[in-house]
């Protein structure tokens, strides 16, 4: 079993009223060391057999088509999560 | 299509459209016929105008409306937009409208991150669109607002173009109820026959039923004049 790994964040420029909803939250909790957050999302796509060149390539076009909107967010990682366990050449 | 009488407009229902009745009896109170359409179905029917209503198709889970463009109506529908039929999207509808890169921009949540549902005023900037034409520019309307994603954002250049080219049709009046850029509550494209807004004029189009007006409670029929201005774009047509 293979795992692709897709994380999509808001642009820099896009006010992110989550994360603007967390960092206020934070100090509430003791944790005053945080000036800003960002709140994005992961995705993990599983695949059977081995992630190759051509399952890394058809999930970066899915992130830039549907997983993400590139009007508000950048698709800021796609890359090979298989787990250690599961990989046939581990 | 001959006249009003004959007018035929599609409502798209998706899984998880909450408004495609109130549209349905918004086009009939207007005096045309609606057509109930399917997401699945890529037959839009014949029909002379389409609307897009409002809801949480797919929930909303990935990003409001993002999953509905590509339903194989959608694929339909953005073909005949490029034809020149008149789309209408209501809150959700926009969502998918702005997904399906029909209109430029896109919602993101609240700026204050709260629900909300109010009676809202606006301003229509734009009174010549398919959807618009039985406005006048600058007159004020009273309909129905209910989001949690809706503050509209496009970067400065796409908004110096809206307003550049008069694409602005619809602006928060007062206090803007989601941080919406430049207070912009509608949009439409080059051509005048897309038009996207938050607000819900559906809601408004029976005595009875919709926001408090002038002559008593419940009495606002402001949205109606979407509906009749698509007929009569349909007639000039």
């Amino acid at each position: 079993m293979g795992r692709v790994v897709v994380e999509v964040m808001p642009k820099p420029e896009i006010l992110d009223p989550q994360g603007k909803a967390v960092v206020g939250a934070l100090p509430r909790l003791g944790f005053t060391q945080f000036t800003s957050v960002r709140q994005g999302k992961r995705f993990e796509l599983e695949v059977e057999g081995d992630v190759t060149p051509e399952i890394l390539a058809a999930a970066q076009q899915a992130a830039e088509t549907l997983l993400s909107n590139p009007i508000i967010e950048d698709v800021v990682n796609v890359f090979d999560a298989t787990p250690a366990a599961t990989a046939v050449n581990a | 299509m001959t006249g009003v009488e004959g007018a035929r407009i599609g409502v798209i229902t998706f899984p998880g459209t909450l408004d495609d009745r109130d549209a349905q009896r918004a086009v009939r109170l207007a005096g045309a016929t609606p057509v109930a359409l399917w997401h699945a179905d890529a037959d839009l029917q014949g029909v002379d105008a389409v609307v897009i209503p409002g809801g949480f198709s797919y929930g909303d889970y990935l990003r409001a409306g993002a999953i509905s463009r590509f339903a194989a109506a959608m694929t339909s529908v953005a073909d005949a937009a490029q034809g020149g039929l008149p789309v209408l999207g209501i809150c959700n509808g926009f969502q998918i409208l702005t997904e399906a890169h029909l209109l430029p921009g896109s919602m993101v949540k609240n700026d204050h991150l709260h629900f909300i549902c109010r009676e809202q005023v606006l301003v229509v900037e734009n009174a010549t669109t398919a959807w618009t034409n039985q406005y006048e520019a600058g007159q004020r309307i009273t309909v129905p607002l209910k989001n949690q994603d809706g503050q509209y954002v496009a970067d400065e250049h796409t908004l110096d173009e809206l307003e550049g080219e008069g694409r602005v049709v619809f602006r928060y009046d007062g206090w803007n109820p989601n941080g919406s850029r430049r207070n912009i509550a509608g949009i439409t494209n080059e051509r005048g026959n897309v038009v996207g807004l938050m607000p819900h004029p559906e809601h408004a189009v029976e005595a009875g039923f919709g926001p408090d007006a002038a002559a008593g409670a419940r009495q606002g029929t402001d949205g109606l004049g979407f509906f009749t201005s698509v007929l009569a774009a349909l007639v000039n047509a």
